[in-house]
């Protein structure tokens, strides 16, 4: 008897970071794109415009605006498909709305942002981080959101698919944040077998129609979602519903579905916020980087090491929910923490307020469309 | 008139919580039964019917009736319905709007839907005001109108929403009234059924909010004032002229048979697919 082992159909690519997130996606099985061109994302769109149909029912449509782009992707998603949208700056503004209103409804959806300079029309082709807050708060109303980053071509895809993951374990919009350095770097990169990567999808109701409540809590915080035309007709609406998603201002009714939106979120900080240590266990100095700067950092560290500096370097994954307990576990032990970023200050502001005033934190910070240098971050560190 | 009760009564959602929002005299309910007689008329099962609606008087429609049912964003109605449409081209999407929803902050939306032939049905309930948010001037306000925003009469000329739908490409185009109801039925279920996009502007009265500041004494007198001052577009001898008497005219448009966008869309993909085999 001869046992078969399934050759693995992995792919070798020599890709752009942006090129890198389309193929994600669709390792993740997003099947729309809407979209508006603007740099330096749209390498992403392009890559969906030539991909997306010539997969069975892959949807690509370029809409008049990012309003338009997110309103279609949040109905594609309403519609049972696995939807994305991609922009930067300018355009995840004016998405901003209809951000809040995935939130609401609870549409599993993925929307990548790739930095560039700001605030307005700011510095296109340069790279920067500073949507770093705006990711996290840029839509009204509380809510808690899921961000996560990247910081070479690998990760793009990988972050990507973990996004789509995200988004449909959690019934919740996801934005991915870039930045030009990261989203234009061209790298090898293997995508891999689809049968080697872990690919979730939204849960679907068991239960016949009349007796589903669309918006029901349950153990996980998460209900169970029924596609637009399958049967269960139900009502989506942005203003704040009861379980079987009818409006309501009764106020236990509106908390009850207000904190179950944190909470299905904050039960799982666990699984959510990802971080990668590199030298840490001995470290003196710490590094917390994220996106293309966390790669200037990982040089730093190894100067620093060849120095004889204990130096280590937390880069984080998840921004939001803040990885809190990784960072933490850093102010207890090094007696410096140094955070590098293009913007002002948005997420050393995180770390100090975790680090409540244990250790020295100290902070890196360009705003003049450059990048942070491995040396300006060595000089920090020793 | 008991079976048409009856019928309404069928598409309500009976675990729905009424009273409705519509005020007495609101022709935002008679548009609602309309659309009801319409599908079922035309024998649509419920489960493919998607009723998208945006933010206003208007949009609070969808959530009485069992359809699918999208209570979307302000002015953005469309956009979420082009996404519905083309992720799934087997439903029947309808968007109610409201003539602020529609063509003021959404007018970029409505414009691009019509020039893209997407196939899905606007109907646009134009009481010539912002009914929700308390009687402001929107851009199909009459020059001249009074409104809380121009309590000395309105500067700006309204859109005729017929003329900009045309123009923008839509393949079907259709104006009726809330008084009209039984060429309204007939309206509505022509453009449910037309490939493309389709739009039915109705004249919808507003009593509360555009009736009272202009010089209506009542709902009855709005509804008998779009009885006298409408003018079925057929009996026009040149329906492309304004009738100089000032009537607005009524009735279909433009009506041309063009495949919509998710239509060219699979299609083209279907050809793409068979090409790689
Ligand atoms: C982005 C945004 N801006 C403003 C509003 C406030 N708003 C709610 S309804 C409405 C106007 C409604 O008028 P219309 O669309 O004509 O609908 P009607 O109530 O007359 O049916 C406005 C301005 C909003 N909800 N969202
Ligand atoms: S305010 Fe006007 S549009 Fe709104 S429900 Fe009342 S009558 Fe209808
Ligand atoms: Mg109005």
């Amino acid at each position: 008897m001869s046992v078969q082992r399934k050759k693995r159909k992995r792919r070798e690519l020599f890709a752009l970071g942006n090129e890198a997130v389309a193929e994600g996606a669709l390792l993740a099985g997003c099947s729309f794109y809407a979209g508006y061109p603007i740099t330096p994302s749209t390498e992403i769109m392009e890559v969906m415009a030539n991909r997306l149909p010539l997969i069975e029912d892959g949807v690509f449509i370029q809409m008049e605006d990012e309003i338009a782009s997110m309103g279609a992707t949040i109905g594609a998603s309403l519609a049972g498909r696995k939807a994305m949208t991609a922009t930067s700056g300018p355009g995840f503004a004016l998405m901003q709305e209809h951000i809040g209103y995935a939130c609401m409804v609870e549409a599993p959806l993925v929307v990548v942002n790739v930095m560039r300079g700001g605030p307005s029309t700011g510095l296109p082709t340069s790279p920067a981080q500073a949507d770093v807050q705006m990711a996290r708060w840029g839509t009204h109303g509380d809510h808690p959101i899921i961000v996560l980053s990247a910081s070479n071509v690998q990760e793009c895809l990988e972050m990507t698919v973990t996004a789509f993951n995200f988004a449909e374990k959690y019934r919740t919009p996801v934005i991915l944040l870039l930045d030009e350095v990261t989203a234009h770097t061209r790298e090898k990169i293997t995508v891999p077998d689809p049968d080697e990567v872990e690919i979730l999808s939204r849960v679907e109701p068991t239960v016949p129609p009349e007796w589903f409540k669309p918006y029901a809590d349950t153990a996980r915080g998460v209900p169970a979602m029924a596609p637009i035309g399958s049967g269960y007709r139900t009502h989506v609406t942005g203003l704040t519903h009861d379980v079987m998603g009818y409006p309501t201002q009764r106020p236990d009714e509106v908390k009850d579905a207000m904190l179950r939106l944190f909470r299905k979120i904050d039960q799982y900080y666990g699984d959510i916020q990802m971080a990668d240590e590199y030298m840490l266990d001995d470290a003196e100095v710490a590094v917390v980087a994220y996106g293309s700067v966390a790669r200037s950092a990982h040089l730093a560290v190894e100067q620093a090491r060849e120095r004889g500096a204990k130096a280590g370097l937390l880069t984080l994954k998840t921004l939001f929910p803040f990885p809190r307990p990784a960072v933490e576990r850093l102010t207890h032990r090094c007696h410096t923490v140094v955070v590098p970023e293009m913007n002002m200050g948005q997420m050393s502001r995180e770390v100090k307020r975790v680090n409540n005033g244990r250790t020295k934190v100290r902070t890196i910070n360009r705003v003049d469309g450059q990048i942070i240098t491995p040396s300006e971050i060595l000089k920090a560190i020793l | 008139m008991a079976d048409v009760t009856q019928l309404i009564h069928d598409y309500l959602r009976h675990n729905k919580k009424f009273p409705h929002v519509f005020c007495a005299g609101c022709g935002h309910g008679i548009v609602l039964g309309s659309l009801i007689r319409s599908v079922h008329a035309l024998g649509l099962p419920k489960d493919d019917v998607v009723l998208v609606a945006g933010i206003g008087c208007s949009g609070r429609m969808a959530v009485y009736v069992d359809f699918n049912t999208v209570h979307t964003t302000h002015g953005r109605a469309l956009t979420f319905a082009t996404g519905i449409k083309m992720a799934n081209p087997k439903l029947k999407v309808i968007c109610v709007m409201g003539d602020g929803d529609a063509l003021s902050i959404g007018g970029n939306h409505l414009i691009h839907a019509a020039r893209r032939n997407i196939g899905v049905t606007a109907l646009i309930l134009n009481n010539h005001i912002y009914g929700m948010t308390g009687g402001q001037c929107s851009s199909a306000t009459p020059q001249g109108d009074i409104s809380m925003t121009t309590p000395f009469g309105s500067l700006e000329k309204a859109f005729d929403i017929a003329d900009m739908c045309k123009a923008a490409g839509a393949s079907y185009v259709a104006r009726g009234t809330s008084f009209h109801a039984i060429q309204l039925d007939r309206l509505i279920s022509t453009a449910i059924m037309h490939p493309g996009f389709s739009v039915v502007e109705v004249f919808s009265p507003c009593p509360t909010q555009y009736g009272r500041k202009n010089k209506f004494r009542n709902a009855v007198d709005m509804y008998k004032w779009l009885k006298s001052n409408t003018v079925k577009v057929e009996t026009l001898k040149d329906p492309d002229q304004k009738p100089a008497d000032g009537r607005i005219p009524i009735g279909v448009f433009r009506d041309v048979e063009e495949p919509g966008l998710e239509e060219r869309y699979f299609e083209l993909q279907r050809k793409l697919m068979g090409q790689n085999r």
